[in-house]
């Protein structure tokens, strides 16, 4: 039996009828088709798929579609609002490579987002413990940490220290 | 030939806009018009036979529209699952069909398959399946495997030994260890991984019968690879079958195999006539998706006092799970072929030892061999130093091979590139302050306090760049690995990059644009890559094995190169001039030294219809000029084709060889068992590097996964085969606050094996980072009497391993 949800999603008002066990995510990504928040495991560990739900970040697997009747969900596609410029956010996972295969970062920009919002200067270990709940695989977190303080206003020095190029043969 | 300003520039990547917008376009992201949804009915045994499979519970169930059993796969599918890597030629292996018939053979074994309306019914519908089974007697351990009266995984065998191989070279090895003042032993345990890319795998099939055409959407690192072996499995004409592999969200190598779902899933599109996808879930991923790892080393060092190493010898046992797939059978003998690493061996042999078990197959994990080699003679060398007394840097230092010593063929037989290993180790001291690391170590240790210090160091060498073909058909390996590229220019002069690699999170939209613009004198901007599908690409071998850039990417550059040398014909005949005697760059070909004849600019072959107005400069015609000549066939040299568009295929002479020295710091709490590592210094030699950003991103990515299969990582069964870590609250993939930041560093060694000089990094780090730290626990630990703790060191073992000794 469905019921009818009354969902503003990245400021706009839906109405749509799910089943009861429909997850929040299976209703963004399959009912809406903002196919941004991702899943990456059955069990609320990975945070692939955590959205803003009245301005909070949450995982969306976590949640029935019928929980966020009446509230306002922003994803990853709404971060940026009415701006045509990305989200500082997401400007920073850019310039500091705070991404690989690109998977888990649409929910970690959300996260980090939401942290930067409670904490606006997180010292390096709030933004380790406050990103905890979100996995990369790729980048072993090195420059998610350093897109962060950036996004916070922190100089960061994005250089490498390789050296120089040497001629081939 | 000089590699101009382009590359080895930290360019952002081309891919990041839209993956950070959430507008990138994974395989679940895709949807179809009246697309079903597949379920897979997976065995709850180790080793069982099926006794009874009633699919009648979903007669008249809403939504389900087919059923498919073993019976079914197996009188369809035209040939097993493909092995891509028969080494040594003896060995002993299994047809592996993608679902079993009679035995399931593991945990998570296919038996059924049913294709349904909606997403959430499938749950439903595989719940109305009845499977009966027997369960018969398991073996999951390779050393029980292969002793006498183990339970035999596969019957018609007769054995579980899939192979032993034998490797012996140089010195007497019986001589060399009995003439030593030192010998040290130990067994090590090389635990088993899941590789656990953030998105799961993932197919969508669509078939159509009229024209028995099959396309096929699939989270690959290998989608020519994957192409040809489900049209060989179907007995679909290969030029039938169109695999796209779109945005890949990492693969780690688990994604470059050919699995059961990989036929189950296209079969079913066939079967229903209905476009179908397949989403793995993250427990399925855990249990089905391969496994990394899992061989135990016996070994054996032979020195004199001095410590000059005079032999090694090893054991190597390793547990092939229950089949044997793709790359499987040959990364054992890369295990034992890489044991004598960075150093000098006089005396070398191993022997290795293969068995079938009741447990998920083993196959390429970020390394694939080389982790397992590298742990093996660096947790070994550690424990010499200590039984000499000698520092563990300098004990590596007295034994390596000198940049005197090339061309250098190893111990195991294998012909290093290029190789300086002396100035690396000591640039990862200087960066580490390895000697003020050391006194304030042994200052703070000597109180006896609770938390101690540790300091780890190794080093590594390991076999990139797969790879070149003669070579590997030595080997054993049965599928093309040379290079694919071309690059073609549109008549608006912007250019398309099409690449064999497949990447999947490595930045290859970037670094080819760097390569490509590097030889073409213009912006890495104006270049677009295109990598995955095979309809689009000429052909292609796909992402692993650390090979993308000094294969493919060399590939890039020669291709590249030949469109820079049309280019230049071209212009050379607009200019009048030779040539040799035009300069590319800055997205202008113009002239050193030579005036332009007036006729030219008379005849007006300069201008192109968007520069009429404006006649083109004296003595220069632009990139984008010439690309409109070549797409037109206007203004081209007597005899030469139009258009703009070269391919090459480049497959190196050798492998190569990268390597590094990494250094960690731990703190290690007596009473808790726990590790923090405080430090992390990585040094790398990759050769010549084209994104230096992107190189320390896959540096530490490999550290993290080193790390974490030294200190929480594994896959555990119980004595049933029952698997114990089957979701991420049981397999403990690391979290931003486990993990240190990392300091990278680099030598630069280039390769002579391809034209750029690189060497490739992609599992340096994952390489390096295992020995690193369980040696820097055990040197915290060796007051209390501590010589070795078996990975991964979790805070309980380290603990008991202090109680047992204290």
């Amino acid at each position: 039996m469905k019921q009818k949800v009354s969902i503003n999603v990245n400021g706009v008002q839906r109405e749509d009828e799910v089943e009861p066990r429909t997850l929040l995510v299976h209703y963004i990504r399959e009912t809406l088709g903002l196919t941004g928040t991702h899943i990456g495991c059955d069990t609320s560990q990975c945070g692939a798929c955590t959205v803003h739900l009245d301005g909070t970040a949450v995982k969306s697997c976590t949640i029935f579609a019928v929980q966020a009747d009446g509230s306002q969900v922003t994803t990853i596609e709404g971060i940026a609002g009415d701006s045509t410029e990305m989200h500082p956010m997401q400007t920073a996972f850019w310039e500091q490579h705070g991404l690989q295969c690109g998977y888990c970062t649409p929910g970690m920009i959300m996260s980090a987002a939401s942290l930067l919002k409670d904490n606006p200067h997180p010292t390096e270990q709030e933004i380790r413990h406050g990103l905890e709940g979100n996995i990369c695989r790729c980048t072993g977190y090195h420059n998610i940490v350093k897109a962060v303080r950036a996004a916070a206003g922190e100089e960061v020095n994005a250089t490498s220290n390789r050296g120089e190029m040497m001629p081939t043969k | 030939m000089a590699i101009g300003n382009m590359v080895g520039a930290s360019v952002r990547r081309h891919e990041d806009p839209k993956l950070v917008s959430g507008a990138g376009t994974y395989v679940d992201d895709i949807k179809l018009p009246g697309m079903l949804y597949i379920g897979i009915a997976r065995s709850p045994y180790a080793h069982a036979r099926v006794t009874g499979l009633d699919t009648s519970g979903l007669d008249g169930q809403k939504g389900v529209v087919a059923r498919i059993t073993g019976e079914d796969v197996r009188k369809r599918q035209r040939a097993p699952l493909p092995i891509s890597w028969i080494v040594p030629p003896d060995i002993k292996t299994p047809e592996h069909w993608a679902m079993a018939t009679g035995v399931v053979r593991y945990i998570g074994e296919p038996v059924a398959a049913i294709a349904v309306e909606d997403r959430y019914a499938v749950e439903d519908a595989l719940d109305m399946l009845n499977i009966d089974f027997d369960p018969l007697p398991v073996v999951t351990g390779v050393e029980e495997a292969l002793k006498e009266g183990a339970p035999l995984v596969h019957e018609e065998l007769g054995t579980n030994q899939a192979y032993k191989f034998s490797v012996a070279t140089g010195n007497d090895l019986d001589e060399a260890f009995s003439n030593a003042d030192v010998v040290v032993k130990q067994r090590l345990v090389n635990q088993r991984l899941a590789p656990v890319s953030i998105e799961t795998r993932g197919i969508v099939a669509q078939y159509n019968k009229a024209s028995n055409e099959l396309t096929m959407w699939s989270s690959t690192q290998t989608p020519h690879l994957t192409k040809h072996h489900v049209a060989e499995m179907l007995g679909i004409p290969e030029h039938n079958v169109r695999v796209i592999a779109p945005d890949v969200g990492g693969g780690f190598g688990s994604k470059l195999n050919l699995l059961p779902e990989d036929f189950i899933v296209p079969y079913m599109a066939i079967v229903t006539g209905r476009p179908v996808k397949w989403i793995e879930s993250r427990t399925e991923n855990l249990m089905n998706t391969v496994h990394g790892r899992d061989m135990v080393d016996y070994i054996e060092i032979a020195a004199m006092s001095d410590g000059t190493i005079t032999g090694l010898r090893a054991n190597i046992y390793a547990n092939l799970g229950a089949y044997c797939r793709f790359f499987a059978a040959g990364l054992p003998v890369l295990a034992g072929l890489m044991l004598p690493g960075n150093y000098k061996i006089p005396a070398f042999g191993v022997d290795i030892y293969t068995a079938y078990t009741n447990t998920l197959f083993i196959d390429a994990y970020r390394g694939a061999g080389r982790p397992e080699a590298t742990y093996a003679i660096e947790r070994t060398l550690d424990i010499l130093a200590d039984e000499l007394g000698m520092d563990p840097a300098e004990l590596r230092r007295k034994n390596f091979v000198k940049e005197e010593d090339w061309p250098f063929t190893s111990a195991a037989g294998l012909a290093y590139d290029s190789g300086n290993y002396v100035p690396t180790l000591d640039k990862a001291l200087e960066m580490a302050g390895y000697m003020e690391s050391r006194a304030r170590q042994q200052e703070h240790n000597a109180s006896n306090p609770r938390v101690r210090k540790g300091i780890g160091l190794a080093a590594y060498v390991e076999i990139a760049g797969w790879g070149p073909g003669q070579a590997t058909k030595g080997l054993g390996v049965t599928n093309q690995l040379f290079g694919s590229a071309t690059v073609r220019v549109d008549r608006s002069g912007t250019v398309e990059v099409l690449a064999g690699a497949s990447g999947h999170g490595q930045g290859h939209t970037t670094s080819w644009a760097q390569i490509a613009a590097d030889q073409l004198g213009i912006g890495h901007e104006q270049v677009k890559v295109y990598e995955g599908d095979t309809a689009m690409i000429q052909t292609g071998t796909g992402t692993f094995a650390s090979r993308s850039v000094s294969v493919d990417g060399a590939g890039v550059h020669i291709a590249a190169q030949k469109v820079r040398d049309k280019v230049l014909r071209i212009a050379a005949h607009q200019l009048e001039v030779d040539p040799a005697d035009l300069v590319l760059s800055n997205g202008m070909i113009t002239v050193k030294g030579m005036p332009l004849s007036e006729d030219v600019v008379a005849a007006g072959k300069l201008q192109t219809p968007e520069a009429a107005e404006e006649p083109a400069p004296p003595r220069s015609v632009s990139f984008n000029d010439i690309a409109h000549s070549a797409n037109t066939g206007h203004d081209l040299p007597p005899g030469e084709e139009p258009g703009l568009n070269e391919t090459a295929f480049f497959d190196p002479v050798n492998f190569t060889y990268p390597f590094g020295v990494h250094i960690a710091e731990v703190d290690v709490d007596t009473e808790t068992g726990e590790t923090t590592i405080t430090r992390y210094v990585a040094v790398d030699d990759c050769g010549n590097v084209i994104n230096p950003m992107i190189v320390d991103g896959q540096v530490h990515g490999g550290v993290a996964q080193g790390v974490a299969q030294a200190l929480w990582e594994e896959v555990v069964y119980d004595e049933n085969g029952q698997l114990i870590t089957g979701t991420l609250m049981d397999y403990a993939v690391p979290f931003s606050s486990d993990l240190p930041n990392i300091e990278t560093g680099a030598t630069i060694t280039p390769s002579p094996v391809n034209p750029l000089g690189v060497k490739g990094v992609g599992e340096a780090g994952t390489i390096a980072a295992t020995p690193v730290i369980v040696n820097a626990v055990v040197d915290a630990l060796s007051g209390l009497g501590v010589r070795h703790i078996d990975m991964p060191l979790r805070p309980e073992k380290v603990w008991k391993a202090i109680h047992e000794n204290g």
